[in-house]
């Protein structure tokens, strides 16, 4: 019995992570960066899964777009970015801890907050910028035993089936038919993300954002410290005036790597 | 200790990062086993028996004939039931990220992505789009990992001489969910970079579409192929075949001459191995500088063509 083939639920995970134009200091336990000076932004990957999500539900005329994230309080922010491009409410699974290394431990508190919610199909952006482990939507898609595809560079979604474009490598593309439910990463790239409206903007302040507490139990990995990576080779710099620039790569070409 | 490398291969090829993922588990240490799952893999078992490894288990089925995510997770989950491994290991391939998942939640262990080394047990990987590193550590127990390209080298592979074994499978068809259409290009491969000795790279620092024609007629002087990074394959600039990076090409050149590429992560693994890599860009702090050999500070669109001008007049 199918009572509305057009009406998809689809589930969006979202990561707020430091931006890439903030000053990464090491904290003083080594352990991660000094937040304290840190700008956070919706990881950029997600922003096409967002706009993804918008897509279908459109195309398909009918559905609900849910924005997912898990973090503390400041990610509420990132929900609302994705709330004022017209998703229709969001989940925040708060945590106390300002990051979470484990990505099978977040997988398991985002699966136990939306299991219920029986969502057709889960995007996700194809890592993160911060820690890139880039398997939170796969691992959920198992946990709830849905199919999984990755970097989607094109979906075709009807009432019947879930066909993603998988990009490969070296410039390589299949199709996949997945069945429902599934978990789909989103390569960047697939879509034109939209901005917000001011209209989007207004609208998102009324739109519901329900808040679960995390529970983390043991993680099976851990960070112990981050630093600074060792140069492994010298790095000639070479910044002066355009012709003396034109005749040190004459020689360098010509005497130091032969290429002529 | 019991090592599982899962290899991949394509029309009879084994992997690069296969082979580099053999490399890195013989430096971990202790009995390897390689995994082969599909048809047309004869030649691939052939060259893992030259390997000084275990042994290669070789999978065919007729319901997982090619690569598909539901099947090479059951399949890898029998062989894993048998060979009992502490570490589970690719390379850090687009296929990879498609099915380690799917294992480390089946089996409940942890799937540390991208390494680039391990150093006294702990895995060492980039951050924060490369500008850092992370030392992370597991508590006991298996664990799933991959390496980033080029973390080892494949000229390290100890050789030797290993059995190949065939693995029998049973395969519930109610388990594959998935179904995959045949494999295509989008444009006929043109040029052929892997095998190129000098490359000139374009990348979103050339400004506009019709500069890339700078790039060429430094590359025709020079007896070069020109390659692209992503940001300009995706502005229609360059054809997908000329981009290197995690979804291109993988090149190695004797010069690796880049012009206006950032160095974003995504492109540096698919070129990081070149042996001279010379890199203009107008940004003092581009994080190409970091892996490049000579680091020209300036504008390209000034130094490219006056540098065609005196080298056509060598």
């Amino acid at each position: 019995m199918i009572i509305n083939q057009k009406y998809m639920k689809i589930a969006v995970l979202v990561k707020q992570v430091i931006g890439s134009e903030s000053a990464l200091e090491i904290s003083s336990d080594q352990k991660w960066i000094d937040e304290s000076n840190a700008t956070f932004v919706m990881n950029p990957p997600d922003n096409y899964a967002i706009e993804e999500a918008m897509q279908i539900k459109e195309k398909l005329g009918d559905g609900e777009v849910v924005i997912v994230s898990m973090g503390p309080q400041r990610v509420q922010k990132v929900i609302r970015e994705g709330l004022s491009k017209g998703a229709d409410r969001g989940i925040h699974i708060e945590t106390q801890e300002s990051k979470n290394i484990d990505p099978l431990e977040v997988a398991k508190n985002i699966c136990n907050s939306i299991e219920q919610e029986n969502f057709d199909l889960i995007l996700s952006g194809l890592q993160s910028d911060d820690t890139g482990m880039g398997q939170t939507g796969v691992l959920i898609g198992e946990l709830l035993n849905m199919s999984t595809a990755t970097l989607a560079i094109e979906t075709d979604i009807d009432q019947e089936t879930i066909k993603v474009k998988r990009e490969l490598e070296s410039g390589w593309f299949q199709w996949v038919t997945l069945d429902s439910p599934a978990s789909v990463s989103i390569q960047s790239g697939i879509n034109q993300p939209r901005y917000p409206s001011l209209k989007g903007i207004m609208g998102a302040k009324k739109k519901e954002i329900k808040v679960i507490a995390a529970s983390i139990e043991d993680s099976k990995q851990n960070l112990d410290k981050i630093f600074v990576p060792q140069k492994s080779k010298e790095t000639e710099v070479i910044d002066t005036d355009v012709d003396a620039s034109v005749d040190r790569i004459v020689d360098i070409l010509r005497s130091e790597i032969k290429a002529f | 200790m019991n090592i599982l490398v899962i290899i991949e291969h394509k029309n009879g090829v084994m992997h690069r990062m296969s082979k580099e993922a053999i490399a890195g588990a013989q430096k971990i240490g202790g009995n390897i086993t390689a995994l082969v799952i599909g048809e047309n893999s004869d030649s691939v078992a052939d060259e893992l028996s030259s390997f000084q490894i275990e042994k290669t288990l070789l999978v065919t089925n007729e319901k997982v004939t090619s690569y598909n995510v539901d099947g090479y997770k059951e399949i890898i989950l029998q062989v894993v039931k048998v060979v009992n491994p502490e570490f589970i290991i690719t390379g850090h391939t687009y296929q990879a990220r498609d099915f380690m998942p799917r294992l480390s939640a089946s089996l409940d262990i942890p799937f540390i992505p991208d390494l680039v080394s391990i150093e006294n047990s702990s895995y060492i990987k980039q951050i924060m789009n490369s500008k850092l590193n992370a030392s992370i550590s597991s508590s006991n127990g298996p664990v799933l990992i991959s390496f980033q390209s080029a973390s080892f080298s494949e000229e390290n592979i100890s050789k030797g001489s290993s059995p190949l074994e065939k693995f029998e499978v049973t395969l519930d068809a109610s388990n594959i969910r998935s179904t995959v259409d045949e494999p295509f290009q989008e444009s006929a491969s043109e040029v052929d970079l892997e095998s190129a000795e000098l490359i000139v790279s374009v990348g979103r620092g050339i400004e506009k579409e019709e500069n890339t024609s700078i790039a060429f007629d430094l590359a025709q002087v020079l007896g070069a192929e020109v390659s692209a990074s992503r940001p300009v394959v995706d502005a229609g600039w360059l054809p997908s075949s000329r981009q290197v990076g995690s979804s291109g090409s993988t090149v190695s050149p004797k010069l690796y001459f880049s012009l206006g590429v950032s160095g974003a992560i995504q492109h540096v693994v698919g070129m990081k191995g070149s042996k001279n890599i010379l890199a203009i860009n107008k940004d003092p702090d581009a994080p190409i500088f970091e892996i490049a050999d000579y680091a020209v500070v300036g504008d390209l669109l000034d130094i490219i063509p006056k540098l065609i001008e005196k080298l056509k007049d060598l």
